[in-house]
């Protein structure tokens, strides 16, 4: 079967979880996470209501018609300019074949476009970024050339912004996103010496109930730095693979046994929130609750139980059966334990 | 989470059982609450698909939209709403007492006791999950900027006449669930979260049908297995089994089920046949998925009102009670609806008034519950034990006052400096305060500093006999607020100057409301 390319919110989530070997393993290798979890008995719960859709795209063509006009104009007047006539914005051809192609193509119309002083609206330009050693090819909405030679990221999403302000999860996610194409387009400015990536993205959103798009800027800085740093700390993909056992495979055709032991092999880091990100979570929750890991209670658990790393062994540290007494964690389990049963009368009180 | 709320849950992980984190209900239930149960539509911004709402657990009212893009539906569906919840809010209006409050004079800038009205009892307003009580503060900015025939007769789409007037009462609603410790409007999940602690994460817990199968599992499986399937349970079509609580409904019930009602719906409007049946179809198709929240709800509901209520969830009720008067009356001076955005006085008021609820939630809760309390000695912010010396000293003044030295074994460790105030509720509800002065082992010494009378000899009962067990705590049991603010009208310059009295306008009409 084809590999999967890792798009941007693959990269995000990735970058949210720098420690999963088995999530950078199989992004890396192009494995279908949904189609290996679905076989695997434990099927992700993503899916997308085709109203969503529908109405995304709607949103999105509209933002881009009459030749990329109303998206710089939504663009310079985030940035204080004066928007340009309709004809003073070109939109450059993209299509090639395949994705080397494509991100050739997207580099030249870089370089033609921040020489000309115009402004110019790349539509789904293709960029490359190389993440722990695999070629990783993204597709931002769009890219918008400055006449200052200034590119910026659009990011056309389909949630409101009522009354100036939006979701804040959402727009961190976005600008997570955004962050991860603002990196590969840097490594195209650093390759053509010329360009200069702000370190703002534009956020398209529609405007309180209706579909009329709005803007904001977002500041990249922070999500930038954040992601290149977990970016560079994701171990390479060959590294990993070279500390699996011989023979392993992970095609979705082959038995739910032994996909499981091969997904076994290579370690997860599972928290709770992989649950909104990952297709695989849901496997790796029933591994971690079988295992009897902490982390399932929340990633923050963890920080408060020092060496404690099963539910095992904190309620025999609280219970008074297991653990070092001289171990901050255990005492203040101990003292914890003692005081919850104090407050609620020594019988094991019932739920209700 | 606490150290003390992470044991709990892995008690509850032992257990396979929710394990309590209360031991009375911190917060207030109406007798008669107004339950929500909304839905919407995937892609669109407050464009309702459907509800069930009311008072009665048997016979909840169905609201359907069997075309979420049609204007026309939709504000059919906003009136409709309008007309089960105006009432049952409104009802609370009329019955008052008197209350004395004390106001600045404007003209003579003294502060003078004023009798105002407080209605007796305000409604209650519950929706199944945090994103339902968002989606309530959604509906009413949705709604209360728009204007009936009779406002603006050359309004484009008229609203229904009391349609706008639900958008002022939901946004009161939704602001006021900001505060800590309201009770107003309250989201299913958030009650029970607050009194157990399930084995899985907060976040998993945000589904109410996995979190009340904890607490509550059916008979013959344990917690954990029963919120597993609840969870994750598809029939044969990969429709989930028990549809999530909403508002945003579940992406294969849109694609399989819904789309199909919908476009069925559409040809029999395009051909003018069969458009009841349709409709009745479209209902009886969000029945299915509105019914499993409405019924968890009052699952819940029994859950919670088994707990005994807390001592001082009344006060916070009254400050509810106030909220709902003065919004009430805000209406009947014919105001006009909450602006879009705050003025900085506003937004600096509603800040600070939100802090000062946060800290005095956090003291009633502690002193109504022993195991809230429990978690604040663990974290050594008060320390409980049996009292071992009690040794009377007097000031040095020309009339004496007691200073009794309390000693109190304990194996807490609070984090006191010397002379730090500690307090202390009494069994008449006031607060004694102390100074902590000499720690010694398993042993804390409290000079008492208050609370004992005017009298040379402190009152009976306010010294605490060897023997006694008491209850210190670091944080004041009345927080208060800082320092009063400006008038809007005074607003200083640095954040903007006083508000322009611009009146927002409605949403204009865009061809995309029509879709």
């Amino acid at each position: 079967m084809p590999p999967r390319p890792l798009d941007a919110r693959a990269l995000a989530a990735l970058a949210a979880n720098p420690g999963c070997r088995r999530r950078a393993l199989l992004d890396g290798a192009g494995v279908d996470k949904g189609a290996l979890a679905q076989a695997l008995g434990a099927p992700a719960a993503f899916g997308r209501s085709q109203f969503a859709f529908v109405r995304g795209h709607a949103f999105e063509s509209r933002v881009k018609a009459d030749g990329g006009a109303e998206l710089v104009r939504l663009l310079s007047e985030q940035l204080g300019h004066k928007p340009p006539e309709p004809d003073e914005v070109d939109v450059p051809e993209l299509t090639a074949a395949g994705p080397e192609g494509r991100t050739a193509r997207t580099a030249l119309a870089l370089r033609q476009a921040t020489g000309a002083g115009r402004w110019a609206l790349l539509d789904h330009p293709m960029l490359a970024l190389t993440i722990a050693g695999t070629p990783a090819y993204l597709e931002p909405d769009a890219v918008v050339v400055g006449p200052d030679g200034g590119w910026t990221v659009v990011e056309i999403k389909s949630f409101a912004m009522i009354d100036g302000a939006a979701d804040a999860a959402k727009v961190g996610a976005a600008a997570r996103q955004a962050a991860v194409y603002a990196l590969a387009l840097r490594g195209v400015a650093d390759r053509l010496a010329a360009g200069r990536v702000s370190e703002q993205a534009l956020l398209v959103c529609p405007k309180d109930f209706s579909n009329l798009p709005t803007a904001a800027l977002i500041d990249l800085r922070k999500p930038l730095a954040t992601t290149r740093r977990q970016l560079s700390r994701l171990v390479r993909v060959e590294e990993i693979a070279a500390g699996l056992p011989e023979g392993v495979c992970f095609d979705p055709d082959r038995p739910a046994a032994e996909l499981a032991a091969a997904v076994a092999a290579v370690p997860a880091a599972y928290a709770p929130d992989c649950l909104a990100g990952c297709e695989l979570a849901f496997h790796c929750r029933e591994r971690a609750r079988q295992a009897g890991l902490v982390e399932r209670l929340g990633r923050s658990v963890r920080a408060e139980l020092g060496g404690l790393a099963t539910v095992e062994s904190v309620l025999a540290a609280a219970g008074g059966d297991g653990g070092d007494p001289d171990d901050p964690a255990v005492a203040a389990l101990r003292r914890a334990a003692a005081l919850r049963a104090e407050a609620l009368g020594r019988e094991a009180a019932p739920c209700r | 989470m606490s150290l003390i709320t992470t044991l709990a849950r892995f008690e509850a992980v032992r257990d396979g059982r929710a394990r309590p984190v209360a031991t009375v209900r911190h917060r207030h239930l109406a007798e008669r609450p107004l339950v929500l149960v909304p839905l919407t539509t995937a892609g669109e911004t407050g464009a309702p698909l459907g509800a069930l709402v009311g008072t009665e657990r048997t016979a909840p009212r169905l609201l359907t939209v069997c075309q979420p893009r049609d204007r026309d539906q939709r504000a059919a569906f906003l009136a409709a709403l309008a007309e089960e919840v105006l009432p049952h809010i409104e009802g609370f209006a009329a019955e008052v007492t008197t209350e004395e409050r004390t106001e600045t004079d404007p003209a003579t800038g003294r502060r003078t006791p004023v009798r105002v009205e407080l209605c007796t009892d305000a409604p209650q307003l519950l929706v199944p999950s945090a994103a339902g009580v968002e989606y309530v503060r959604l509906l009413g900015r949705s709604m209360r900027f728009r204007r009936t025939a009779e406002q603006d007769p050359a309004a484009a789409f008229p609203a229904p006449p009391r349609v706008p007037m639900l958008g002022r009462w939901l946004t009161h609603f939704a602001e006021r669930a900001q505060v800590p410790g309201s009770s107003l409007l309250l989201s299913m999940t958030g009650l029970l979260t607050r009194h157990w602690a399930t084995g899985q994460s907060p976040l998993e817990d945000q589904h109410l049908g996995s979190l009340l199968a904890w607490i509550d599992p059916p008979d013959g499986l344990s917690g954990a297995e029963a919120a597993l399937r609840v969870e994750l349970e598809r029939d044969a079509e990969g429709l989930l089994c028990h549809p999530p609580a909403g508002p945003a409904t579940d992406p294969a019930f849109d694609n399989k089920r819904l789309a199909p009602a919908l476009a069925r719906y559409d040809r029999a409007r395009a051909v003018g046949r069969g458009v009841e049946r349709a409709a009745a179809e479209m209902a009886e198709l969000l029945a299915t998925q509105l019914r499993p929240a409405w019924d968890a709800v009052w699952h819940g509901l029994d859950l919670l009102r088994a707990l005994p209520e807390g001592a001082h969830v009344a006060e916070r009720w009254k400050r509810d009670r106030w909220s709902y008067t003065a919004h009430r009356d805000r209406i009947r001076a014919g105001e006009p609806p909450q602006p879009r955005r705050d003025d900085a006085v506003t937004a600096a008021r509603k800040l600070a008034s939100r802090e000062t609820a946060q800290a005095r939630l956090e003291a009633q809760e502690a002193l109504d519950d022993p195991l809230v309390m429990a978690g604040r000695r663990l974290a050594g912010e008060a320390f409980a034990g049996e009292v071992t010396a009690v040794v009377m000293e007097y000031t040095e003044a020309k009339v004496p006052r007691p200073r009794p030295l309390v000693t109190v074994r304990t194996e807490d460790a609070p984090h006191l400096a010397e002379g730090a105030r500690v307090h202390r509720l009494l069994a008449d509800g006031r607060t004694q305060t102390g100074e902590f002065t000499a720690a010694g082992p398993d042993r804390l010494t409290v000079r008492l500093t208050g609370g004992m009378g005017r009298g040379r000899q402190p009152e009976p009962g306010t010294v605490p006999e060897p023997g006694e067990r008491v209850c210190w705590t670091l944080f004041e049991h009345a927080p208060r607020g800082g320092p009063a603010l400006p008038e809007p009208e005074h607003t200083p310059w640095t954040h903007g100057g006083p508000p322009g009295a611009m009146a927002d306008e409605p949403d204009p009409v865009t061809a995309e409301d029509y879709l």
